[in-house]
């Protein structure tokens, strides 16, 4: 078993992670019509990269549009949950250790100490952004059983590492578990909502080029996000 | 019983279907008619198929629900934060739903889709600005209003509307002959005062090619002859086309984009027939959205721009003012407190926030802003048509209410306000909620305290 999801599982779904992906972002560039978006892409490529970059420059700060600004919590919340999800396995020592035996390089490493932290508080956030679906009408109103479901396939490999590392039962067991959700989130991210990993880029760039031929951008300052 | 005899698939083309609609008291049969409308959901499947792309397709697909379009949507803190006026879940249950059903739907939720569509979106897309995503409600709004339209789910007043594009190419029943017969009286009107007054109709390669809103021939003449005299005191060499001189389309509101085609090209023809070096658009929000910003698009010209460089009115105004073509006499200023009405279509929509603000700052002494303002704005209440639909008028007064507050909130009890559905609703929110409130367009505000050369002023008998 062991065998078998630290070999060809991990090929599948680190393929499935890196082919889909591509996939949905040649897909998105591949459906975008000029005529129909109603922008013209290529003629005005550079205010449209310009607005692109703008869109999604000022996006990936905290606090860095008016609307992360007007939802300081949440804002804090989302920050701290996708920093955990994307920092913590590609840095962690463990994670490194089987880079360097398998392909003879590695990343910088966290400490453990700093691994801990970023799990717990991938966890801690990812509860309160679920108390915040029930709690706000607003939101509750929109919230369907898939939202709660990639909660929880996003979280789960960190849940499961945890029990791993501290090996509060069966080591072994919780270890493979701990692969298994980590191999189901990677096979869920280009397959599932959770393609945003690639898509917000996409879909931000698009209303920044939006914005930056059409709508003001070729005139103005471009929009203050 | 399928089609309808007024409420149909077929799109209005003759001067006989557009007067049985006229005459049809508030749609009255027209909406009983619609209750039996079938749904032709092949069609809508196979419409659904060939435009639902990337674009719509993501925006709807990866939504995180997360729920921050709430708060930027007047509809809902105008509606006591009621969670069924969220952007997302109103998008969600309208087109959502119509795409998870493969067009399958039938008469009542392609109306419910309609009053949605039309009762609680305006298309101010300030949804797409507060979303992490950049997902524009107002843009996925617009296309089910096409959908809708294809289907004959449009309100009354829509279909009308589009039938005067297609019939006149204009919003209203005014003609070339009607529209050439208003400047020429505007002209003669205000000559004996403005020495030398010209409304020049069809003439080659002028610097301006001046455009209107067909309210203004119809209902409002003077606004044209206000326009007439400042382009004369600025020493302008412009004039207005006998054809081609409608900016508006009610068409884009109801979503008939062929007759969003026909009308913008009636424009494109002015512009390619008489070769002005560029278009000034009147003081109308949508009008230069539709004819300048999307017109392009819908008559396919690749580079996104209409055939002559095109201007709105504010731009042209801060313009005259910052080159001193018109000057302003100080002691005009206005002293009052004053506000901005900033309309979604051009500001939000066409990035002309700071030459808004440069304007004020010709002409005003105590300039407020609004609180949120420029592209932040909020929508007036009245935009994406709604101020001209009977059936809505209820939901369109309760979102007048964010707007009300923002004013309010001012201090101001004069709002300048260069865009016709603002204006309107302004006007209807003063009337509603009685707040003490002035509202007006630039042209007489400027009329007012511009300085008129001495050799323009008429001669003393």
């Amino acid at each position: 078993m062991y065998d078998f999801v630290t070999g060809p599982l991990v090929w599948i779904s680190f393929l499935t992670f890196f082919f889909g992906l591509i996939a949905r972002a040649v897909w998105y560039v591949k459906g975008l019509n000029w005529q129909m978006d109603r922008v013209a892409y290529r003629p005005h490529m550079r205010h449209g990269i310009k607005g692109a970059a703008r869109s999604i420059f000022f996006w990936l700060f905290p606090y860095g549009t008016r609307s992360w600004r007007q939802n300081p919590v949440f804002t804090f919340l989302v920050f701290i949950f996708h920093i955990g999800l994307l920092v913590t396995p590609v840095f962690l020592l463990g994670h490194n250790i089987m880079l360097k035996t398998s392909w003879g390089f590695s990343l910088p490493t966290l400490s453990e100490t700093a691994a801990d932290v970023l799990t717990f508080a991938v966890i801690v956030s990812a509860l309160f952004l679920v108390l915040r679906r029930i709690a706000l009408t607003e939101v509750r109103i929109i919230t369907n059983a898939y939202d709660y479901l990639l909660v929880a396939i996003a979280v789960a490999p960190f849940v499961t590492g945890l029990l791993a590392r501290y090996q509060v039962a069966d080591y072994q067991f919780w270890l493979i578990v701990h692969i298994l959700t980590g191999e189901l989130l990677l096979i869920a991210i280009p397959l599932t909502k959770l393609s945003h990993f690639v898509l917000f880029f996409m879909t931000r760039a698009q209303l920044g080029m939006d914005y930056g031929i059409k709508r003001g951008g070729m005139k103005g300052k471009g929009l203050a996000w | 019983m399928p089609d309808g005899k007024l409420c149909n698939k077929k799109t209005v083309d003759t001067l006989e279907q557009l007067h049985a609609l006229l005459a049809d008291k508030s749609g009255k049969q027209y909406y009983e008619e619609m209750n039996h409308l079938e749904v032709d959901d092949k069609a809508l499947w196979a419409t659904l198929q060939k435009t639902f792309k990337s674009r719509l397709k993501t925006w709807l697909g990866i939504c995180s629900h997360c729920g921050l379009c709430a708060d930027s949507c007047f509809y809902y803190l105008a509606n006591d934060r009621d969670p069924t006026q969220v952007p997302s879940y109103k998008i969600q249950q309208t087109l959502g739903e119509l795409i998870r059903r493969k067009g399958k739907v039938d008469n009542a939720f392609m109306q419910m889709c309609m009053d949605t569509a039309y009762s609680k979106c305006t298309c101010c897309t300030r949804c797409g600005v507060y979303c992490p995503f950049g997902i524009d409600t107002g843009i996925m709004f617009s296309y089910l209003r096409g959908l809708l339209f294809s289907q004959g789910f449009v309100p009354w007043e829509m279909k009308i509307g589009t039938g005067m594009h297609r019939i006149y190419r204009a919003q209203m029943d005014v003609t070339s002959e009607d529209w050439v017969e208003t400047c020429e009286w505007m002209a003669e009107e205000y000559e004996e005062d403005w020495p030398g007054l010209k409304i020049p109709v069809d003439v080659e390669n002028a610097d301006i090619m001046y455009t209107v809103n067909a309210r203004e021939p119809k209902h409002y003449p003077e606004d044209l002859a206000e326009a007439a005299i400042l382009f004369h005191l600025a020493g302008e060499n412009w004039m207005v086309p006998s054809e081609g001189w409608e900016e508006t389309s009610l068409a884009m509101f109801a979503g008939d984009w062929a007759a969003c085609k026909m009308q913008v090209e009636s424009v494109y023809a002015a512009m390619e027939r008489l070769k002005p070096k560029r278009m000034v658009v009147t003081e109308c929000g949508h009008a230069y959205r539709a004819t300048v910003i999307e017109g392009p698009y819908w008559a396919g010209i690749k580079t996104g721009q209409p055939p002559a460089p095109s201007i709105h009115y504010v731009e042209w105004v801060a313009e005259a003012l910052r080159t001193g073509k018109l000057k302003i006499d100080p002691s005009k200023k206005i002293k009052e407190p004053v506000t901005y009405q900033d309309s979604c279509n051009y500001i939000r929509n066409a990035g002309l926030g700071d030459v808004a603000r440069e304007i004020m700052s010709y002409i005003a002494e105590d300039f407020r802003e609004m609180t949120p303002c420029r592209e932040h704005n909020f929508c007036c209440g009245g935009g994406g048509g709604l101020n001209g639909i009977g059936r809505y008028r209820q939901q369109r007064n309760v979102g007048l209410k964010i707007k009300r507050d923002q004013i309010l909130a001012t201090g101001a009890k004069l709002v300048v306000s260069p865009c016709h559905n603002c204006w309107d609703a302004i006007r209807d929110m003063e009337e509603i909620y009685k707040i003490g409130i002035r509202w007006s367009f630039l042209k007489p505000l400027l009329l007012s305290m511009v300085e008129v050369p001495e050799h323009m002023k008429p001669i003393e008998q």
